[in-house]
């Protein structure tokens, strides 16, 4: 009765948001420690990325 | 308790206390991405309550799952602590050979149990392992696997939660009351709400939770060092530190000649035999933890693809938790550019035990700081939710059903399943704190567990692939190589180790390289006892008669018909394809 997909997809996309958001909106000096890499902002869109995938794949 | 779990006992290296605040200060992001994760959690476990109508949609999820979700689910319940945790930490003490619990040590055990062993747990309709074993040979053969298969699992789980406990302890300065609690209020909740399925959606989650907080990390991590190239360059700096040859922790096999030459202290034959044959089969085969999650697949194909889909991440997942160590141990020895390394212990070692924590801390930013730690705690949460579930079925089918309360309605043993979570969980919650306060009994329990566990595996070898084999020769076979390994393990002892716990507590005729050797061989005794006894004892009873074997042993059994099939849903396809990719990387590594 439930699409393991959907509440897959539901979740990867807002920790995607958020990490994606958070990357867009906090100060660079913060990825010292990740070798100078925006890695909130790339890794937010690639779990964005997947959220919404899983999300299609549930939906249809 | 999982393969994994033979090495050193994990959990002595945290601190037992720590009141001064956490090594790591999460900010208000990374506490709602743990907010997010907990929600979803419970949130899938109230969704599913509706559905939970009869006593096999709460302890099997009324067969209906799709292969790929229970796969998936069936490797997530095998990452708890002492996966995540305990393979980085033997990352940094062994090196590349601790791929051995992966590629000798799991694969082939379950490509075994999806093409051979698969048809006969879910066609005989066994509802539990033990219930096979009962189908198959005797009552008292079940009995004796149903009573110490629930204790084990409800002390897995409490060491499961004591471990969480100390590592939040030192990560988030949280105390130990707090994490113990706050994490069997949650594995409770939706258990108790949604069961078996529950439990299986909520390891899908969590294996593409550690896969996301664990792989940028191994990208940072190597990229930090140089790539692969600095790694391995900086890895053989820590094996000539140590005496070994240069490639001692960057390679499988070359250094498995003699015990030695590897910082494993094992030879090859111990390897193949102890890891890759006993151990690996008696748990990937055996354990109901595991195959509980193949059996709620929605057909026979389905189920003997979960544990080959399961294989499939499954070989891929040294490079998400072993090469986190092998970084950590590498730039301890030579920093990178960063300036990463490992803590030391109040010995002067260096504590492997926080490789992992120590570059989520290092490495993650506030917010992917979040995503890393949630992913831990899923890991610990899954190993808890795994053996719960495993228990509350065993104890419901096998022990209340069989020996307490015949003959009741089946709402009633839904009720039970549920009356059985919460006492499971009060039992882990009661082990947990045990082991707090008396770790050696939790070390000597877990010896115990090992002795049980060593010689299971010839018992379901012989009773799927001999028909001749009796009820009486398994229940000798299995008491026979339990007390075989209680004495091998009495009259052995790891080098440099003390008499007691490791061994020799009668005498010492055989000293090994290492306990993880002695592991091995008291594996290869208790089995090899087994076979014998049980061959032996089978040979002068009275089997049953081949009608009612059917369905139960290979030769009786008409094989599943995979016809018109594409090659990838042909189980005996996929498992040779999974084989061979497993010998690739085996000599990728070599």
């Amino acid at each position: 009765g439930l699409d393991i997909r959907t509440p897959l997809g539901v979740m990867f996309t807002i920790l995607g948001l958020l990490l994606t958001g958070f990357g867009l909106l906090s100060d660079p000096a913060i990825y010292a420690r990740s070798l100078g890499i925006h890695i909130n902002l790339w890794w937010g869109l690639v779990l964005l990325a997947f959220g919404a995938v899983m999300l299609g794949l549930g939906w249809r | 308790m999982s393969v994994a779990a033979l090495g050193p006992r994990r959990t002595r290296a945290l601190p037992s206390t720590n009141k001064k605040g956490g090594l790591v200060h999460p900010s208000e992001i990374d506490w709602v991405i743990m907010g997010v994760y907990f929600a979803f959690v419970l949130g899938i476990g109230f969704t599913l309550r509706r559905y939970m109508k009869t006593s096999t949609d709460y302890f099997l999820s009324g067969r209906s799952i799709p292969a790929w979700v229970a796969g998936l689910a069936f490797l997530s319940a095998n990452l708890g602590a002492q996966e995540v945790i305990g393979m980085a930490a033997s990352g940094a003490k062994y090196g590349m050979a601790t791929s051995h619990f992966y590629w000798v040590g799991a694969i082939p055990a379950m490509v075994f149990l999806g093409v051979f062993m698969m048809p006969f747990y879910y066609g005989s309709q066994a509802r539990s392992v033990p219930e096979y074993l009962k189908m198959r040979f005797d009552e008292k053969t079940r009995g004796l696997n149903a009573i110490s298969f629930a204790t084990m699992t409800v002390f897995s789980s409490g060491v499961s939660m004591y471990a969480m406990g100390l590592l939040l302890n030192l990560l988030l300065g949280w105390d130990f009351d707090t994490s113990v609690w706050l994490s069997a209020a949650i594995v409770l909740g939706y258990i108790l709400l949604g069961g078996l399925t529950s439990a299986i959606y909520n390891e899908v989650l969590q294996f593409f939770l550690i896969v996301a907080g664990f792989a940028p990390l191994v990208f940072l991590g190597l990229k930090d060092l140089g790539g692969w190239q600095g790694l391995t360059e900086r890895l053989t700096h820590v094996a000539t530190s140590q005496g070994f040859a240069s490639r001692a922790w960057s390679s499988t096999w070359s250094q498995m000649g003699h015990a030695a030459s590897n910082p494993m202290g094992v030879e090859w034959f111990g390897v193949v035999m102890g890891l890759g044959f006993v151990l690996s089969f008696g748990y990937w085969c055996t354990d109901f933890l595991v195959v509980q999650r193949a059996m709620a697949a929605h057909s026979m194909s389905a189920a003997r693809r979960v544990p080959l889909i399961a294989a499939i991440p499954k070989m891929l997942f040294p490079f998400l938790v072993i090469v986190p160590g092998m970084i950590a141990i590498a730039s301890s020895m030579q920093m990178g550019a960063s300036g990463f390394a490992l803590p030391h212990k109040a010995d002067g070692t260096l504590n492997y035990d926080l490789s992992i924590p120590m570059m989520l801390s290092h490495y993650f930013p506030h917010g992917m700081l979040g995503l890393g730690l949630t992913a831990l705690l899923a890991s610990f949460m899954s190993g808890m939710a795994g053996n719960v579930t495993a228990f509350n079925t065993v104890w419901t089918y096998d022990i209340y059903q069989a020996y307490i309360h015949r003959g009741a309605s089946d709402h009633h043993y839904l009720n039970m399943g549920r009356v059985a979570t919460v006492f499971g969980i009060a039992l882990s919650v009661a082990a947990a704190y045990v082991a707090n306060h008396f770790n050696n009994i939790m070390d000597m329990l877990q010896l115990l567990f090992a002795f049980v566990n060593a010689p299971l595996f010839a018992t379901f070898l012989l009773g799927m692939f001999w028909k001749r084999a009796t009820g009486h020769g398994a229940f000798a076979g299995l008491l026979s190589g339990t007390a075989a390994a209680a004495l091998h393990q009495a009259l052995t002892l790891p080098r440099g180790s003390l008499v007691g716990i490791k061994g020799g507590w009668l005498a010492v005729l055989h000293l090994y390289p290492s306990e993880m050797a002695q592991n091995f061989w008291t594996a290869i005794s208790a089995f090899t006892v087994c076979l014998t006894v049980t061959v032996g004892v089978s040979l002068v009873t009275r089997p049953r008669p081949e009608k009612e074997l059917v369905g139960l042993v290979y030769s009786l059994t008409p094989r599943p018909s995979e016809a018109g099939r594409p090659w990838y849903a042909r189980p005996a396809a996929l498992g040779a394809a999974v084989l061979t990719v497993t010998l690739l990387l085996n000599f990728a590594f070599w």
